[in-house]
């Protein structure tokens, strides 16, 4: 009907809502990469020089790796000379409070709805803010410290804590992982540090909001969480860009560490630029994020909307270790228009009766394509593990594609491994179902995308699953025709 | 309430109504019944706005307006209903949510005050006894694993629901038994009024022995070939649709 193309294509238009720029003051290095870019990242964080060897190590290793091609993504050869590894909105002192955070700075988050002043907060959220590649403020710190919680940038964790970070920094990541890993260890400039003390259980939700803002920089955050024995944390880390025509790095890595009995939820809410409808510009997402269920009964869970990137190639992984563990990985990654998703996770189950579950929900629409890549191992010692996975793709439109490769490696004839696939197409008849009885198109294909996804929403800490549901619909704005 | 003037219409470059001329009124119930293939579920299609049909020709007035320039959820919201012969279902979304939805969509449209969980319930609680409906049917996702009967049933009870203004059945008999066949059509019964009008769309008369129209009309290869009253669909049932047929061709040709 003309009237609904005309409406879709109004939608079709509507930009990326993040996408501003911040005229702010900063203070950038110089494009490339060798040794003296990477001592003078440690040096401007004043770190030690154990940390300054292991970045070296990194760097060494990496100019002996190959960059992946085993993925089902493409993409133009990255230079990475061409790219700014250090990029820091200028400050005069070391911030004391809030309050002295740059101001144009403090709008960028307030624009984008975090605000970081903490009286402004949602109620039970503490927030870490990082502006590309520095971490601006982190909220809440006193009151989380009164019950002997960590919550602050890498930087300062380095600084005030570098036994944690010491101890646990690379213990699940090491930094021979991966290409991009591995170039993460050499270059990483900030991120946030979490430690949830014994038996603690955080009382209110973690989050941290990366932002990128500044032309040609890479972003190369690294969180590391530590929940020890007994204690709980719920986690969300949120992100945007500002548009652009070129391709920007954003190559992060997070290590979750869960003792005895501890628990580590952590979510994502991605939403990166995504390059324009025709494919220009947009985040190459590549991301290594992985946990170890260290302890007995520990639990890690990850759950991830994915809707921006261009690219995003991202496993967000268990390392069931401890007997009793429990991994899961609940995921919804949407690709619209040109953009290209690779992801999945990974169960290492070693633990006995260690389990996990994988619920992966791919959309597809434009010419975008959708790949869920998932590995569950279960090794010889895992007697009696357990792994759940279900992979469902909705594709829309015909010029989209999904792709599954579920990789099973069992060495233990105990386990119990159940995987169940499904591919749908959003129908024109599921839509014109629903405008019949009178909802609009729009909100017919939110109420079928929501109904695909619930499995994942409902895993989401209340606030962000409402916020989730909107970012889906507008990324998926304009794809029904 | 409605008028339909030479309403021709195309799917896929095929010709598939060729002409139809249909005046509907309020508190009128009219029995559309034909051969397979005649057009009678694409009228019924055409009306609610399905995208998949082209309407070459004609006009068709809904209340005075131009029908076929009102998007399909328009029309719905100003208060034209049809009942799905394939309810589609919709996995993951709760049934009691998507009524919900389409209720307040409805009211907001009309200026009223959208209806808040218990006031839903409500309603619900009033309207789902004459037709059966068990707690269980609204929980599960749209028509998500329902039953034949049971879908046909959620789509009455959208129906009664949603109160329309102008309700087209399209062969809501399908599929049935005759137990589910009676619940519906007490159900479609209890809603005749003299404010409301009906479009009954059925290959079989047995449903018209339930749901008594004021008018019967034939279609053969999309046109309404005979118009009567409602002893026609019994004409009909004892000479089969062979009859009408070979009588329609003089007129067609």
């Amino acid at each position: 009907m003309s009237t609904s193309t005309e409406t879709i294509e109004q939608l079709a238009t509507r930009e990326y809502k993040y996408g501003f720029f911040t005229e702010v003051e900063t203070e950038t290095i110089p494009k490339g990469l060798n040794e003296d870019v990477i001592r003078l990242i440690s040096d401007k964080k004043q770190e030690p020089e154990w940390l300054l060897q292991w970045r070296l190590r990194a760097y060494r290793m990496w100019l002996t790796m190959k960059e992946p091609t085993w993925h089902n993504v493409k993409y133009d050869p990255i230079n990475y000379q061409d790219i700014v590894y250090y990029s820091a909105p200028k400050k005069k002192t070391a911030l004391n409070s809030l309050d002295e955070v740059d101001p144009e700075v403090k709008a960028t988050f307030d624009k984008l709805g975090i605000p970081i002043e903490e009286q402004k907060m949602l109620a039970g959220v503490a927030v870490d803010a990082v502006f590309d590649s520095v971490s601006v403020a982190t909220t809440f710190r006193e009151r989380l410290a009164s019950v002997g919680i960590i919550f602050c940038s890498f930087s300062e964790a380095v600084r005030e804590h570098p036994d944690l970070v010491k101890k646990y920094l690379g213990s699940v990541v090491p930094y021979t992982d991966n290409f991009f890993a591995t170039l993460n260890s050499a270059v990483f400039s900030d991120g946030s540090f979490v430690y949830i003390p014994k038996g603690v259980r955080c009382p209110m939700e973690l989050s941290t909001y990366f932002r990128i803002n500044a032309r040609d920089t890479g972003q190369f955050e690294r969180t590391l969480i530590i929940a020890d024995e007994g204690s709980y944390v719920s986690y969300l880390e949120g992100c945007t860009a500002p548009m652009r025509d070129e391709n920007q790095l954003h190559a992060a890595v997070v290590e979750l560490v869960a003792l005895d009995n501890a628990t580590i939820k952590y979510s994502t809410i991605q939403n990166w630029y995504p390059g324009d409808k025709d494919g220009k510009g947009g985040i190459y997402n590549f991301v290594t994020k992985r946990g170890i269920c260290a302890g007995y009964s520990s639990k890690i869970t990850w759950t991830q909307v994915e809707t921006g990137s261009a690219i995003t190639w991202k496993y967000p992984s268990c390392i069931l270790q401890g007997d009793h563990s429990i991994g899961e990985f609940y995921s919804v990654a949407t690709t619209n228009n040109w953009q290209q998703a690779d992801t999945g996770t990974k169960m290492i189950h070693m633990g006995k009766h260690s389990r996990s579950t994988i619920v992966s929900k791919g959309i597809s629409a434009g010419h975008g394509q959708n790949t869920y890549r998932g590995l569950v191992r279960i090794g010889k010692n895992a007697t009696g593990a357990r792994n759940y996975s279900q992979c469902d793709s909705m594709l829309i439109g015909d010029k989209c594609g999904a792709h599954t490769f579920p990789y099973l490696e069992i060495k233990n004839t105990s386990a119990r491994v159940e995987h169940e696939a499904s591919t749908s197409k959003i129908g024109e008849d599921q839509i014109f179902y629903c405008r019949q009885r009178g909802l609009s198109t729009e909100d017919a294909v939110n109420m079928i995308v929501s109904g695909f996804c619930k499995e994942v929403f409902r895993e989401l800490p209340m606030e962000f699953a409402v916020e989730a549901q909107k970012l889906l619909s507008v990324s998926l704005e304009g794809s029904v025709g | 309430m409605l008028d339909i003037k030479n309403l021709q219409v195309t799917a896929e470059g095929k010709q598939i109504l060729r002409g139809i001329d249909l005046h509907v009124d309020q508190g009128e119930v009219h029995a559309i019944m034909g051969p397979n293939g005649s057009g009678k579920s694409t009228l019924a299609r055409v009306l609610a706005g399905h995208p998949e049909y082209e309407v070459t020709a004609g006009q068709v007035l809904y209340e005075g307006r131009d029908l076929l320039e009102m998007d399909p959820d328009e029309r719905a919201r100003e208060g034209l209903f049809m009942a799905f012969q394939y309810p589609v279902e919709i996995a993951g979304v709760n049934n009691a949510y998507f009524l919900k939805a389409a209720i307040n969509a409805q009211r907001k449209h009309q200026g009223l005050p959208e209806l808040d969980a218990v006031e839903f319930m409500q309603l619900v609680a009033e309207r789902s006894k004459a037709l059966d409906i068990d707690k269980g049917m609204l929980s599960r996702a749209v028509n998500e694993g329902f039953s034949g009967g049971e879908k046909k049933r959620n789509e009455i009870f959208q129906m009664s629901l949603l109160e329309p203004k102008l309700a087209i059945l399209d062969e809501t008999d399908s599929g049935l038994d005759i137990d589910a066949l009676k619940i519906v059509a007490n159900g479609v019964n209890a809603m005749r009024s003299p404010e409301r009008a009906m479009i009954v769309v059925t290959h079989y008369q047995r449903l018209l022995n339930y749901i008594v129209p004021d008018y019967v009309h034939v279609l053969s290869a999309g046109r309404i070939v005979r118009s009567g009253g409602k002893e026609l669909a019994l004409e009909l049932e004892s000479k089969g649709y062979g009859w009408i047929e070979a009588g329609a061709e003089p007129v067609q040709a």
